[in-house]
C-alpha cells in the first residue's frame, strides 16, 4: 500500500480491498489494484452523468470490458406528484401529471382526464371536437418526444449532428404548442370533461405548413443515420430483447414492437375516437437498438398521418364544443387573452359580477372547491411513446383525488437494463438505455 | 482564486480586473446538472440553432465538473439528489458560479413537500435566478447574460474583500421579509 | 384534523352548500352476469381452478372493469393459474392504496393484468390489515413486478414476501416512513411572504 491517496482510499469490506475512485492521480490505485489478485472492477456512473439519459445511476460491475452485472438506481427525481395530487381538486391534477414525463405532458394528460372522466361516466359525452384535438396534440407530441429520443440517443452514442437536427424539428412542434396552448411545455392543455380553450385562429393552416415542412426534414434527418455504418455497428445485434424477455418483463412500447409484435393500444383498445384513423403499427423483427431506432423513425410518418386526418377533421368541426355540456364539471368561462393574459374572458366577468349572483357562486365554487368524482376506483391506458401509460385513480367521492397512481412504462421499462446489457461490452449499454428512452421524470415521479 | 489574488490594490489591479472577467465572461462552460423539465429547455439552448448559446461563448458543455465553471441547475432537486448535486458543485474548480433554472431549483416551485429540496440555495449558493416553469430558452439566454456582465465586474483580490464586506453589511442592516408589512409591492 | 388556513377547524366548509358527505369506496360483490368478456374470465378461472370460490373474496364490476379480489395466501396460485392458463401474460405493475377506516383491510395492492393473447384486461386486489403487511411477492410468476413491488414497499410499507431484493427504490435508503401512506403528512413548508404566512398544502383550508 501506498500512501494515502485522496482520491482513490481503499478500505477493506467482507469482499476484499475495494477502492472509491473520484479522480485525480490513476497510477496510485494502478499500483494499488495491481497488487490484489481480483479483476473485478465496480463503476459507478451516474446519477450526474451525460450519457445516462437524465439523473439515472448505473451501477456496473466489469470483467475487464464486459458487464457481468448491471443495477440500475433510481430515485434521484422523485417529486412526489402523486401524493401532491392528494390535495389539490382533479381540474388541478392535470397540472401535476404534465410534469412526470416531461417528454410526453400531453399523453399523461390524457392518461389522467380519460381516467377521471370514466369515473364521472362521461366518456361519452366528451364533445368530438375535443378528442379530436386531444389526438391531434398527442401525435404531435409524439414527434417532440421522439426527436428527442432520436437526438439525444445519437448523441450519447457520439453523433452530435442528428441532435441539433432533431432538436430543430422539435422546435417546429414546439411553435405549434406555444400558439395552441401558451406554453412549449407543461401545458396543463387537456382538463377533465375537454380542452381548455379552442384552436385559436390560423393554427390548422400553420399545422398544415409544419406537417409538409416535417416530412420534407425526417426524410434527410434519416440519412444522417441510416446507413451510417458506425451507426449500425454501435446499435445492430445491440441490447438484444426478444418477445419472451419482454411478456415477462411487462415491457411494452418500441421496444416491444421491435420484437415484431405489433401491440399498439391506439389500435387494440381505441380511446379518444382512434379507430376512425388510417395509420399502421410499425414493427421490426430484430429485437436490438437498431429495430428500436427505426420504429421511432418511421412511427413519426404514422404521426403526421394522423395529424393531416385531425386537421381535415377539425375544419369539418369548425364551432363545435370543446368542453362537456355539463356545467357543474366544465370550466365556467372559456378563457381569453386580455391584456394582463391568459383568463377568464371579459363577458364572462361581466355576468357574473354584475348581473348574475348565482353564475358568480357557481363560478366561485367550481373553481375553488371544484366538482365531486363518484367513489370507485378506474384504470386507463393509453399509448404514450413509451409504451403503455396507465393512469390508476381512486375517488372516495369527494373533490380531489383520494389516490392517484401513474403505471409509466419509463419506470417499467428501465428494468430491462440488466436484461438487455450484462454480457455485453461496457459501452453498448449505452445505446440500450437510450434505446428504452426512460424520461426520469416519469421513473421517479 | 489563483496569483492574480494576491496582485497589491491599485491601477494595475483594475487593469487585470478587466482584462480577467472580459475572458471569464466569454468563456463560460457550464456544466450539464439537467434534472428535470428545466434540462429539456437547457438542451434547446444548447442544441437549437434558432437560441445558438454559442453566441455568448457557453456552448461547450462539460460533463466533467473540473472542467466547468457555470452549474446551471436545470430541475427540481430532490432529497436524494441534494448530496450528489452539493458533490459536484464542491469538485467544480473556483472560480464557479450556480444559475437556477425554473421555479423549482429556485424554491421547490409547485412542489411543496416530503420531497423536494424547497430551493437549491439550501444547498449551494446561487449567484442568478431564473424565474419561470420551464423558463423559455430566450430566458436562460439572458439570465446567462446577466450573469456575464456581474462576472464582468467581478473584483479581485483587496477590491473583492472589500466589496464582500460591503455586501454582508448591508444584508446584515437589511429589514428581513416578515417584517415588511402592508402592501405586496 | 389541523387547524387550516384563516382558523378553520374540522372540514374548512362554512357554506353548507354541497352535500359533502363522503362515500364509502366499498362496493359489495357484483351479480352475474357481469357483461362483456367478464362471465367467460370468471368461468374460464373457476374451471381452472377448483378452490375458486375459497381464493377469490369478491367479483366486483365497475365501470367497465372487472376486480377479483384475491385472499393473500392464494394469490400466487391465482397469479400462476391466470398466466399460464387463462393468457394473462402481463402484469402492468402493483400499486398500494391506502384505507385507514377500513379497519383490518387497511392495505390494499392492486395488480392490472393485461391479455395479449385475448386483449382483455383485469385487476387483481389483495387487502391486508396494516399491522400484518405482508403479501406474497408474484415476482416469479411475473418478473416486471420486481421494481413495482419495491415501490409499493417503499411508498406504503406493504412487505412482498419472497421477492429477491426488497429495499427502497425512490426514496433514500435511511428514509424514515413510508410516504404515501395517508398518515404521512405531505410535509410542506409554510412560506412566508411580507407578514403573511401561507400554510403548506396539507394544513390548508380544505373541501371534503
Ligand atoms: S420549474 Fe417547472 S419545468 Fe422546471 S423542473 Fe420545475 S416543474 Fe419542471
Amino acid at each position: 500500500m501506498t500512501t494515502f491517496d485522496p482520491y482513490a482510499p481503499s478500505r477493506e469490506t467482507t469482499e476484499g480491498k475495494v477502492f472509491s475512485v473520484t479522480g485525480g492521480d490513476w497510477d496510485a490505485l494502478v499500483q494499488d489494484i495491481g497488487a490484489t489478485k481480483e479483476e473485478r472492477v465496480v463503476v459507478n456512473m451516474g446519477p450526474q452523468h451525460p450519457s445516462t439519459h437524465g439523473v439515472l445511476r448505473l451501477v456496473l460491475e466489469l470483467e475487464g470490458e464486459t458487464i457481468t452485472e448491471a443495477r440500475a438506481g433510481i430515485g434521484y427525481l422523485h417529486t412526489g406528484i402523486e401524493k401532491n395530487m392528494e390535495y389539490r381538486s382533479w381540474t388541478q391534477g392535470t397540472t401535476f401529471v404534465t410534469r412526470m414525463d416531461y417528454l410526453g405532458p400531453l399523453h399523461n394528460e390524457t392518461a389522467y382526464c380519460l381516467a377521471v372522466e370514466k369515473l364521472l361516466g362521461i366518456t361519452n359525452d366528451i364533445p368530438e371536437r375535443a378528442s379530436v384535438i386531444r389526438v391531434m396534440m398527442m401525435e404531435l407530441n409524439r414527434i417532440s418526444s421522439h426527436m428527442v429520443a432520436l437526438g439525444t440517443g445519437a448523441l450519447e452514442l457520439g453523433a452530435i449532428s442528428p441532435m441539433f437536427f432533431a432538436f430543430r424539428e422539435r422546435e417546429t412542434v414546439l411553435e405549434i404548442f406555444e400558439m395552441i396552448t401558451g406554453l412549449r411545455m407543461n401545458m396543463a392543455y387537456i382538463r377533465p370533461g375537454g380542452v381548455q380553450q379552442d384552436l385559436p385562429e390560423g393554427a390548422l393552416t400553420k399545422i398544415r405548413d409544419s406537417v409538409k415542412l416535417m416530412r420534407k426534414n425526417f426524410k434527410e434527418n434519416a440519412t444522417l443515420l441510416i446507413g451510417n455504418s458506425i451507426w449500425m455497428k454501435r446499435t445492430q445485434g445491440i441490447g438484444y430483447l426478444d418477445l419472451a424477455g419482454c411478456t415477462t418483463l411487462g415491457i411494452t412500447g418500441p421496444v416491444l414492437r421491435s420484437t415484431g409484435l405489433p401491440w399498439d393500444l391506439r389500435k387494440l383498445q381505441p380511446y379518444c375516437g382512434y379507430e376512425n384513423y388510417n395509420f399502421d403499427v410499425v414493427t421490426a423483427d430484430t429485437c436490438d437498438v437498431y429495430g428500436r431506432f427505426l420504429i421511432r423513425m418511421n412511427e413519426l410518418e404514422q404521426s403526421l398521418r394522423i395529424i393531416e386526418q385531425c386537421v381535415d377533421k377539425l375544419e369539418k368541426l369548425e364551432g363545435a364544443p370543446v368542453m362537456v355540456a355539463d356545467k357543474k364539471i366544465a370550466w365556467p368561462a372559456q378563457l381569453a387573452l386580455g391584456g394582463d393574459g391568459l383568463g377568464n374572458s371579459l363577458d364572462h366577468i361581466r355576468q357574473i359580477m354584475g348581473t348574475s349572483m348565482e353564475s358568480l357562486i357557481h363560478h366561485f365554487k367550481l373553481v375553488t372547491e371544484g366538482f365531486h368524482v363518484p367513489a370507485g376506483q378506474a384504470y386507463v391506458a393509453i399509448e404514450s411513446p413509451r409504451g403503455e401509460l396507465g393512469a390508476s385513480i381512486v375517488s372516495d367521492g369527494g373533490t380531489k383525488p383520494y389516490r392517484v397512481h401513474f403505471r409509466e412504462p419509463s419506470f417499467n421499462n428501465l428494468q430491462a437494463t440488466a436484461a438487455m446489457s450484462e454480457g455485453g461490452m461496457v459501452a453498448d449499454i449505452i445505446g440500450a438505455v437510450a434505446s428504452i428512452d426512460p424520461v426520469m421524470g416519469g421513473v421517479d415521479r | 482564486m489563483g496569483l492574480e489574488e494576491k496582485i497589491p490594490s491599485g491601477f494595475l489591479l483594475t487593469t487585470v480586473e478587466k482584462l480577467a472577467g472580459y475572458m471569464r465572461k466569454n468563456s463560460l462552460w457550464p456544466a450539464t446538472f439537467g434534472l428535470a423539465c428545466c434540462a429539456i429547455e437547457m438542451m434547446a439552448v444548447g442544441s437549437a440553432a434558432k437560441y445558438d448559446i454559442a453566441r455568448f461563448g457557453s456552448e461547450v458543455f462539460r460533463a466533467s465538473p473540473r472542467q466547468a465553471d457555470l452549474m446551471i441547475v436545470a430541475g427540481r432537486v430532490s432529497n436524494k439528489m441534494a448530496p450528489v448535486l452539493r458533490q459536484i458543485y464542491d469538485q467544480m474548480s473556483a472560480p464557479k458560479w450556480v444559475l437556477a433554472m425554473g421555479a423549482c431549483a429556485s424554491s421547490g416551485g409547485m412542489f411543496n413537500n416530503y420531497a423536494i429540496v424547497q430551493g437549491v440555495d439550501h444547498v449551494v449558493p446561487v449567484d442568478i435566478y431564473l424565474p419561470g416553469c420551464p423558463p423559455r430558452p430566450e430566458m436562460l439566454l439572458d439570465a446567462i447574460i446577466k450573469l456575464q456582465e456581474q462576472i464582468n465586474d467581478t473584483k479581485l483580490g483587496a477590491n473583492r474583500a472589500q466589496i464582500i464586506k460591503e455586501v454582508e453589511l448591508a444584508a446584515m442592516n437589511a429589514k428581513p421579509t416578515h417584517e415588511m408589512k402592508g402592501l405586496l409591492a | 384534523m389541523t387547524d387550516g388556513m384563516f382558523g378553520a377547524k374540522g372540514t374548512g366548509d362554512t357554506s353548507g352548500y354541497g352535500g359533502l358527505v363522503r362515500q364509502a369506496v366499498n362496493f359489495g360483490s357484483s351479480e352475474r352476469p357481469y357483461g362483456s368478456y367478464f362471465d367467460e374470465v370468471a368461468d374460464d378461472l373457476e374451471r381452472a381452478y377448483p378452490e375458486f370460490s375459497e381464493a377469490i373474496e369478491r367479483v366486483v364490476v365497475d365501470r367497465g372493469e372487472l376486480t377479483l379480489h384475491v385472499k393473500r395466501e392464494k394469490l400466487v396460485e391465482v397469479a400462476f393459474i391466470l398466466r399460464d392458463k387463462l393468457k394473462f401474460e402481463m402484469c402492468m405493475g402493483v400499486n398500494g392504496v391506502h384505507y385507514p377506516e377500513q379497519t383490518g383491510r387497511e392495505l390494499h395492492a392492486v395488480y392490472p393484468l393485461l391479455s395479449l393473447t385475448k386483449n382483455q384486461r383485469i385487476r387483481l386486489e389483495v387487502s391486508v390489515p396494516d399491522g400484518d403487511a405482508h403479501i406474497p411477492s408474484v415476482v416469479e410468476v411475473w418478473a416486471g413486478n420486481n421494481w413495482h413491488e419495491r415501490e409499493t414497499f417503499d411508498m406504503f410499507g406493504i412487505i412482498f414476501d419472497g421477492h429477491p431484493g426488497l429495499t427502497r427504490i425512490l426514496m433514500p435508503d435511511d428514509w424514515e416512513g413510508h410516504p404515501q401512506r395517508k398518515d404521512y403528512s405531505l410535509g410542506g413548508i409554510a412560506v412566508e411572504y411580507k407578514g403573511a404566512t401561507t400554510p403548506p398544502p396539507s394544513e390548508r383550508r380544505s373541501y371534503k
